[in-house]
């Protein structure tokens, strides 16, 4: 009787906790689905009713079709892709080799560099901005996806060794000597380790590639021509000019979102292994 | 079975297989933050000593625009801590409270979602959700200067509250669960586990949280930048050191941009960044630790 009692009170206690997180949920996810919900509508289903669901009425696939027409969407789509996946890929690579190098070789220079990459995970990298843009003036840069590659690999390297000399320090060294016995030189033994690290390697990518599709300010100041635009500035533009097409500028901030919700839905282990693993260590 | 007396071999493979990574971090982040304290002597080429630092200093445009941007940063980042941490805890609580089992992984997705949209996005959709236009929130929130930074704040904190959130769930995970299951063998509490056992362990993580918290607030821009350009009003009461930066570094409007000014601005950001975190790490997160033992 008792104990029946107790499992009454258990249950309900994990309904409340269900309760209060639906909640958080819905405060998370609701001012997105409104927007969701708006790019189906109307100019005038959106301002008649912004919480109501589209009905025959309202319901318009109009905005989604300007907004991939309109100008350069499908150009700045195309520039953030290869601006992200350049960096990301070019940010893992590095950090595995160093991570490697960093674990295998210890020495007193081995753990400098692991001091100065863990401080740099830190650092404000943006303040350097003045330099950055003097510097790719120089080299004729401005206006190309190199220029951002560049900067978002110096960030990202930071984290991304860290993360990966954790991931390498699990390797046993069995296999490594036993592929040196083999023959193979230093470089080959990394690429026969390599694929022992692809948790970490997962771990990297995601976390590189969500701050870098969203960046604001170096494509404000690095690639503000049309060729070059991103994603991102080219939205932000979008708000700031067209602000009576509400139809296509919404139907664009969804479409805009969708890489990144669809990518870390898929891959949030990953992602939020990085986060926790970079950052408490 | 490598030979111990190879120490140059393997100071030889080190250098290599670091070389890139230390090349772009060199080249792309130390060097740009090194040179931009550099130049901040100077002006156009000639050497100025600390003439740009006095003009932002005490010239009484600059000195005001400079003093209400820190204070300003002071406040985003006061109200987006107090606000985010209590908030990211609560959830992070509730989510490894054992009480949620298979719906955990579909709820930390869920929550964290926002986290992924840019801040172009969140404050367009705040922006729109607020706005008078809609009639859902009668009041000019943005438009007045009283409100207009606090809810900027807020919609920061709504978009990057998964981040704590993640940090806070890993760590609270972390905690070993013979720890846990002691206490309640004991006959404590849910709250009284929480309270006493589990935040105390997890106060460092707390500790890093707020230390990150301060250095993306005092780098802070996008959000600002986003929802009122780069001369954030109304009355310049958004304005940040970020955006005091952009502005003094390329101009906005009327104002011309000038780099020597914008780095030396750069180069206080940088100061009072570097000034916060060591005293954070110099007395709380050293305490942080002691306790812990």
């Amino acid at each position: 009787m008792i104990q029946k009692e107790g499992k009454v009170k258990n249950q309900s206690k994990n309904l409340m906790v269900h309760l209060s997180l639906l909640v958080f949920v819905l405060l998370a996810i609701g001012p997105i689905l409104v927007i969701v919900i708006n790019s189906f509508k109307t100019t005038e289903g959106i301002f008649s009713g912004p919480l109501k669901l589209p009905d025959s009425k309202t319901f318009s696939l109009e905005g989604f079709k300007r907004a991939v027409e309109n100008g350069n969407f499908i150009k700045n789509y195309f520039n953030s892709t290869v601006i992200t996946l350049g960096s990301t890929f070019l940010t893992v690579v590095c950090s595995c080799l160093a991570a490697y190098g960093i674990t295998e070789y210890t020495t007193k220079l081995s753990s400098m560099i692991a001091g100065l990459f863990t401080v740099g995970i830190m650092l404000p990298v943006t303040l350097g901005t003045v330099v950055i843009l003097k510097m790719m003036v120089r080299f004729h840069l401005l206006n190309t996806h190199l220029s951002l590659i560049l900067v978002y690999v110096g960030i990202c390297v930071p984290l991304g060794v860290i993360l990966m000399v954790t991931n390498f320090r699990t390797v046993s060294n069995d296999l490594k000597e036993a592929a040196r016995i083999d023959g193979a030189n230093e470089f080959k033994t990394f690429l026969i380790v390599l694929p022992l690290v692809m948790p970490g390697v997962a771990a990297v990518a995601a976390i590189t590639m969500l701050p870098i599709w969203n960046d604001l300010w170096f494509p404000l100041i690095l690639t503000t021509g049309p060729q070059t635009q991103t994603l991102t500035l080219g939205i932000q533009q979008f708000v700031g000019v067209h602000t009576n097409d509400w139809e296509a500028l919404i139907a664009s901030l969804v479409l805009g979102a969708i890489p990144l919700i669809l990518l870390f839905t898929l891959f949030s282990k990953q992602f939020i292994k990085g986060l926790s693993d970079g950052y408490s260590k | 079975m490598r030979s111990k007396a190879s120490t140059r071999k393997r100071h030889r493979q080190l250098v290599l297989f670091t070389a890139p990574a230390l090349a772009f971090f060199l080249i792309f982040a130390v060097f740009p933050l090194l040179g931009t304290i550099y130049i901040s002597f100077f002006q156009e080429t000639v050497f100025v000593g600390l003439k740009n630092f006095k003009f932002l200093f005490t010239d009484e445009n600059a000195s005001t625009r400079l003093l209400y941007a820190f204070l300003h940063n002071c406040e985003f980042f006061l109200i987006a801590a107090s606000v985010q941490l209590p908030l990211a805890l609560c959830m992070a609580a509730l989510l490894t409270s054992g009480r949620v089992r298979r719906m955990t992984g579909f709820y930390r997705t869920l929550l964290f979602i926002p986290s992924t949209l840019s801040v172009v996005i969140v404050g367009f959709i705040w922006r729109l959700i607020i706005s008078p236009l809609w009639g859902i929130v009668d009041y000019p929130l943005l438009g007045e200067k009283a409100t207009a930074l606090p809810t900027i704040t807020l919609m920061s904190v709504w978009q990057y509250l998964g981040i704590p959130l993640v940090f806070l769930y890993s760590a609270l995970l972390s905690i070993p669960s013979n720890i846990i299951e002691a206490a309640r063998v004991d006959g404590a509490s849910d709250m009284r586990i929480l309270f006493r056992i589990k935040i105390p362990l997890i106060a460092p993580q707390i500790g890093i949280i707020t230390i990150l918290t301060f250095i993306w607030t005092f780098n802070g821009f996008d959000i600002i930048y986003a929802l009122n350009g780069g001369m954030p009003g109304p009355d310049y009461s958004t304005d940040v050191l970020g955006t005091l930066f952009y502005r003094t570094f390329f101009g906005w409007g009327a104002d011309q941009g000038n780099q020597n000014l914008g780095a030396a601005t750069a180069t206080i950001i940088f100061f009072i960044i570097l000034i916060g975190t060591a005293v954070y790490f110099a007395t709380v997160q050293r305490r942080l630790k002691v306790s812990q033992l």
